[in-house]
């Protein structure tokens, strides 16, 4: 589904990542750890298509199509969900029609029908029930005033109403209190199936408790230097990143 | 002020001569320019009482001693005051057979902003058919405001119907020597509304309903007068949604709003003129004086706006807080795209005591705009514990767009208190990135962020409105990014 391909980035003339490989198939779930400023956040954010993140080598395949040609807001159409590590806040925007435009957008954009108000409440309610999103969250202005740990639930919900292909979900763990955690990872299990893709990026082990990787990357000074299975993520619990060259985390 | 004078004059000779239109009074349009003549062929066109043409003849002559303010942080060419035509009969809008004749840029506009078919129809001078007969809609409103004995027509009909009323309300709130636009206008006006609202009457409808199915006609230098008699409420919306052309560049109008005891209006525009192409050319120029006189105890006034349209834009809808706890306000959202210049804002004037006043204006600026906040919250000696909330939020677009907020705070009363917040931010490409990566293209993100930043001042609209307006801010500000 993804085919990432000898990738290099540069931010602010500064090269963060060095020559990427990585492939995911539908149905898998990918972890990525690595030391703060190895480069998660730049990849998360080139798969979505940030301005900035300057690919100067390298391609990235998408479903069988070069996904450094389309726009931001096409690769979200096509299926593309990145939960953010640090969530923007939007004044006077409801989190209700925030999702609502964005749902419109996106089925528009797939010249889909787009949900009138009434299918559009029920849904959302169907959705945030069991993230303890409550009513009164949803009428307040996008992460406006949320705490830490609400707007991450806020990122998952978003990612289950839009049901994406691929979902990259960046530090979503940091922040929430244990059962949130748990929460949050049952959203995500949730939407777990054999045509979805999801990428985690994590700092611990305890989330991949709750969702359990089929493989495991250490990305460490913008390359990936170790791929395997459940179990690194529990060595890398022990031993830190030192032996990859990094700063211990 | 000599030498204008004398042209003035001679201009006037040379048009009198070439046209010789004291006979002329079956003429459509009054002869180009402006001199005492003009003045009394507009009156005389009206069919007014003496009292009315010498009203607006000591207005002329006190206009022609006047200068353009230029304190407005707007620039443009001279206007000639002389290359104009102040008076035009009422135009006989062709009737289209479809919508099928209308030009295709206007429709996809009505279609954006949602604006059902039946009113594209009207509003693009359509004839309507049966389905939606406009003329009894229009008479059964007017049969329900007769019922509650609300006034509501044009100001030609009140100075006939109702000139006792007329004569003691017109200019009893902006003066006609107020200032030169509103100075100009009392000379020369020619269309406008009246409304008056007895004593402990609620008007039973929105009076903006009935304008949107009448097909209002909007003149160069409108008039309005409304006046709240003790214990009566009334909403009015003025403007409409949809783009207006005017073959007139210069528009001069004067609203006065009075509110009696425990009276309260709400007022509500939506402007929307021609903004001119992208060299800003062509576009209305909107010196408008609108002002507002609490002049009972515990009346309240208030002003809701959202400008989009125009060149410039030059208006400072304020309220007189005249009787004891009256209260005032305003809430703005004045967009500026393209070569736009807006200078607009409020005045507070506390007068009684006890008088509170909210300001919330939104300026958002973009493209090779400029947008300046004006304010003046001025309390006077008498006004004893005066409450003013003044809130004024900026939002660039852009980087080559400016934002001015210029408040002037007067104070002769020490219990008063006065809170002023201000902010300026521009969109962040950060939110913008947000919006996209759900799947919201760029200028539907750029929307519903502006749309979030005005949020508290569309919800003061009339819901029917509050909607289409919302569309409108999107509309107004496409081609702003990227
Ligand atoms: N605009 C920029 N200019 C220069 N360097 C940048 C810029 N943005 C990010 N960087 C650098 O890129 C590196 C990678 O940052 P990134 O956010 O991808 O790290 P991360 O692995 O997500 O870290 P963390 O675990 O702390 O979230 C960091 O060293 C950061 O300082
Ligand atoms: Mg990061």
């Amino acid at each position: 589904m993804l085919e990432i391909r000898n990738l290099h980035v540069t931010v602010g003339g500064k090269e963060i990542l060095k020559g990427i490989d990585l492939d995911i198939r539908a149905g898998e779930v990918h972890a990525i750890m690595g030391p703060n400023g190895s480069g998660k956040s730049t990849l998360s954010y080139v798969l979505a298509g940030r301005d900035g993140y300057v690919v100067t080598e390298g391609s990235i395949r998408f479903k069988g199509k070069d996904l450094l040609e389309m726009n931001v807001d096409e690769r979200a159409a096509a299926g593309v969900f990145l939960a953010f590590q640090y969530p923007l806040e939007i004044p006077g925007v409801t989190t209700m029609t925030f999702l609502k435009t964005a749902l419109n957008a996106q089925r528009r954009a797939r010249g889909e029908e787009e949900l009138d108000a009434v299918r559009f409440l029920k849904l959302v309610r169907e959705k945030s029930r069991p993230l303890n999103v409550s009513d009164d969250m949803l009428k307040r202005s996008l992460n406006v005033g949320y705490s830490g740990g609400e707007k991450k639930r806020a990122e998952v919900l978003q990612m289950s109403l839009l049901e994406p292909v691929l979902a990259v979900l960046d530090e979503t763990d940091s922040g929430l209190d244990i059962d949130a955690l748990k929460t949050v990872a049952e959203g995500v299990n949730a939407l777990r199936s054999p045509e979805r893709a999801m990428v985690v990026i994590t700092h611990y082990q305890r989330l991949l408790d709750y969702i359990v990787p089929d493989v495991v990357h250490v990305l460490s000074q913008g390359r990936i230097v170790k791929t395997g299975g459940k179990d690194l993520a529990l060595e890398l619990e022990k031993s830190g990143y030192a032996e990859y060259g990094a700063d211990a985390a | 002020m000599a030498a204008v004078k004398e042209t003035v004059e001679t201009v006037g000779e040379i048009e009198k001569y070439k046209y010789g239109f004291f006979t002329d009074i079956e003429s459509e349009k009054a002869p180009l320019g402006l001199t005492e003549d003009t003045v009394r062929f507009i009156s005389a066109k009206k069919d007014e009482p003496e009292w009315l043409l010498e009203w607006r003849l000591a207005a002329f002559r006190r206009w022609q001693t006047m200068t353009e303010p230029t304190w407005a942080k707007v620039t443009y060419p001279p206007i000639d005051f002389q290359d104009a035509y102040y008076y035009s009969a009422p135009k006989q809008t062709v009737k289209l057979d479809s919508l099928d004749q209308v030009d295709p840029k206007l429709l996809e506009t009505y279609e954006k902003l949602g604006i059902p078919l039946t009113e594209q129809k009207m509003l693009a001078g359509v004839a309507v058919d049966a389905v939606f007969d406009s003329v009894s809609v229009v008479t059964t409103f007017k049969e329900k405001l007769a019922e509650a004995g609300v006034i509501f027509c044009p100001m030609s009909e009140a100075v006939k119907k109702h000139p006792e009323l007329v004569k003691k309300y017109l200019g009893s709130v902006v003066p006609s020597s107020d200032n030169f636009y509103a100075t100009l206008n009392s000379a020369v006006f020619s269309e406008g509304s009246f409304v008056y609202i007895p004593e402990g009457v609620r008007c039973p409808m929105e009076l903006s309903t009935y304008f949107r199915i009448n097909e209002k006609q909007t003149g160069q230098f409108e008039r309005t007068l409304i006046i709240a008699d003790k214990g009566s409420y009334v909403s009015y919306l003025e403007g409409c949604t949809a783009p207006q052309r005017d073959e007139n560049q210069l528009h001069a109008a004067v609203v006065e709003l009075i509110a009696h005891d425990d009276a309260e209006i709400k007022y509500s525009t939506v402007q929307n003129w021609f903004p001119g192409d992208e060299e800003g050319k062509g576009g209305v120029y909107n010196f408008v004086t609108k002002r507002g006189d609490c002049r009972g105890e515990n009346s309240k006034i208030s002003w809701t706006q959202v400008e989009t349209g125009s060149a410039i834009t030059w208006k400072y809808p304020s309220c007189i807080l005249r009787g004891d706890n009256s209260r005032g306000e305003f809430y703005s959202i004045a967009i500026s795209n393209g070569r736009q210049q807006v200078d607009s804002g409020t005045k507070m004037i506390h007068l009684g005591r006890n008088t509170t006043s909210r300001i919330v204006s939104k300026g958002i600026s973009a493209g090779r705009s400029s947008n300046t906040y004006r304010g003046l919250v001025s309390v006077h000696r008498k006004a004893e514990n005066v409450r003013n909330f003044t809130q004024c939020d900026s939002l660039l677009i852009g980087d080559r767009c400016s934002a001015h907020t210029v408040p002037y705070i007067e104070t002769k009363n020490p219990t008063a208190i006065l809170e002023h917040e201000a902010t300026t931010s521009k969109i962040g490409d950060d939110q913008l990135f947000y919006c996209m990566q759900r799947g919201i293209g760029e200028e539907e993100a750029v929307a519903l962020i502006v749309n979030g930043f005005c949020r508290d001042v569309l919800q003061q609209l009339p819901m029917e409105f509050a909607v289409e307006a919302q569309k409108l801010v999107g509309i107004s500000l496409e081609g702003s990014v990227g």
